[in-house]
C-alpha cells in the first residue's frame, strides 16, 4: 500500500516536470515528436533507477559512514556522469539495438536536473532503499508519461494556426502550463 | 571597451533564460515571488563568476579529455560553498529555495559558459562574461518573479500594490510558472525584433 502511494504521488500529484519543475529542457527539447520523447523517456527511466541506487548506497555507507555530507553534491553528480558514460558502454557491448535507440539521448542524461534532483530527494525524505527504487522508478514513469503527452500535443499543435508572436517556445510553454494545471486535478488523490 | 561589452552582451543579446533559453528549471522553479527569484539569480551569479574565473586560469593544465568531469567538479566545489553558506546565514531563504540551489550544479548556463567562454579566454574577460550572463539571469527570474508574484497575490517584493483578492492564485503555482514565462518571451521576441 505504501508503495503504491509513492508511485500515485510521484507520478500524478507530484509530477516531476510538471509541478516540481526538473527535467525542464528535455521536456522542451525533445517533445517535438511522440517517437523521440518516448525514446529519451525510457533513456531517463533507466539511468534515474540506477543512479538512484548507486547515489543512495553511496550516500549511506561512504558519505553519512565518514562524515562526509557536505560532499554529497560532488561525489554525486560525478557518480551519475560516470555512470551515464558506462551505461553507454555496456550499452554498446551487449544490446546495440538498445543502444542505437536511446544512443543520442543518453550523454544529454547527465545535465537532466531530475537525475539529481531525485537522488537527492531520495535523501531529503529519509526514504529506505525499496522506497528509494519504487520512487525513482515512479519519477521515471511521470516524466515520460508527462512527455509523450506533451509530444503528443505539440504534434498537433505544428497544424495549427498559433498567432505569430506565439510561435514556437511561448506557446510550448503556454501548452506546457495548461498540461500543468490538468495535472492539478490528481492533487487530492494522496 | 571589450570587458563592456561582454558585460551588456550577457545581459541583452544573449541573455540565457529569454534568447537562449538555458537554465529553465530554477527559472521555473524558484519564481513565486520577486525576491526569490532574484536570490536564485545571485546565487547562480556568483558561481558563474568564480567558476569562469578558476576554469580560465586552469585551461591549460586541463587534458581535453577529461575537461568536462574537471569542469564539473570545479562549479561543484562553488554549489557547495554557497549551499553552505545560505544553509548557514540565510536558513529561511535556504528552505524556501530547497533542492534547487545543489541543482545550480546542472544549470546549463554554468557549464555552458565554462565550455563556450571561459575555456578560450583569459581570466578578466570570463569574470566579465560571468557578471554579465549572471545579471541577465538575476534579471530575467527577478521578472519573472515579480510578474507571478503580482499576478497571483498582488505584491511585489512583500509590498502590497493592490487586495490579495484581487490576484489569481494560479499564478504562484505550478501552471502559472509556464504561462508567464511563455508570455514573457513572446514580448521579448517581438522586442527584439522592433
Amino acid at each position: 500500500m505504501e508503495y503504491i502511494l509513492i508511485f500515485i504521488a510521484a507520478v500524478f500529484v507530484n509530477n516531476v516536470v510538471l509541478a516540481q519543475f526538473l527535467g525542464i529542457c528535455p521536456f522542451l527539447g525533445v517533445s517535438k515528436k511522440v517517437s523521440t520523447a518516448a525514446g529519451m523517456g525510457a533513456a531517463v527511466a533507466f539511468v534515474l533507477t540506477i543512479a538512484t541506487l548507486v547515489t543512495f548506497l553511496i550516500q549511506k555507507y561512504v558519505l553519512d559512514a565518514y562524515g562526509l555530507g557536505y560532499m554529497q553534491t560532488i561525489s554525486f553528480i560525478l557518480i551519475i556522469a560516470a555512470l551515464v558514460q558506462l551505461v553507454e558502454i555496456i550499452l554498446k557491448k551487449v544490446s546495440p539495438s538498445l543502444y542505437q535507440a536511446l544512443g543520442v539521448f543518453l550523454p544529454l542524461i547527465t545535465t537532466n536536473c531530475c537525475i539529481l534532483g531525485v537522488a537527492i530527494l531520495v535523501i531529503q525524505k529519509d526514504y529506505n532503499l525499496m522506497q528509494a527504487i519504487v520512487y525513482a522508478v515512479s519519477t521515471a514513469i511521470g516524466f515520460a508519461l508527462a512527455l509523450i503527452i506533451f509530444a503528443g500535443i505539440r504534434e498537433q499543435l505544428e497544424m495549427t494556426h498559433i498567432p505569430k508572436g506565439l510561435k514556437g517556445t511561448p506557446i510550448a510553454l503556454i501548452t506546457a502550463g495548461l498540461l500543468a494545471m490538468a495535472f492539478m486535478g490528481f492533487s487530492g488523490i494522496v | 571597451m571589450s570587458n563592456l561589452k561582454t558585460l551588456t552582451n550577457g545581459i541583452l543579446k544573449e541573455n540565457p533564460v529569454f534568447v537562449l533559453l538555458l537554465g529553465m528549471c530554477p527559472t521555473l522553479g524558484t519564481t513565486s515571488s520577486a525576491i526569490n527569484g532574484m536570490s536564485m539569480g545571485l546565487a547562480t551569479m556568483f558561481v558563474l563568476i568564480c567558476s569562469n574565473a578558476v576554469i580560465s586560469l586552469l585551461k591549460n593544465l586541463i587534458p581535453d579529455q577529461v575537461r568536462i568531469p574537471a569542469y564539473i567538479v570545479v562549479i561543484a566545489t562553488f554549489v557547495t560553498v554557497v549551499q553552505m553558506c545560505m544553509e548557514a546565514f540565510v536558513p529561511a531563504l535556504y528552505a524556501s529555495l530547497g533542492l534547487f540551489i545543489p541543482l545550480i550544479v546542472v544549470n546549463c548556463i554554468v557549464l555552458g559558459r565554462a565550455e563556450a567562454f571561459a575555456a578560450k579566454n583569459k581570466v578578466l574577460p570570463s569574470i566579465f562574461d560571468g557578471i554579465g550572463i549572471g545579471l541577465g539571469f538575476t534579471l530575467a527570474l527577478t521578472l519573472l518573479g515579480a510578474t507571478r508574484e503580482f499576478l497571483g497575490t498582488g505584491k511585489l517584493f512583500s509590498l502590497t500594490l493592490m487586495p490579495e483578492e484581487y490576484g489569481s492564485l494560479i499564478f504562484v503555482l505550478a501552471p502559472g510558472a509556464f504561462i508567464a514565462l511563455g508570455y514573457l518571451i513572446a514580448i521579448v521576441n517581438k522586442l527584439r525584433k522592433a
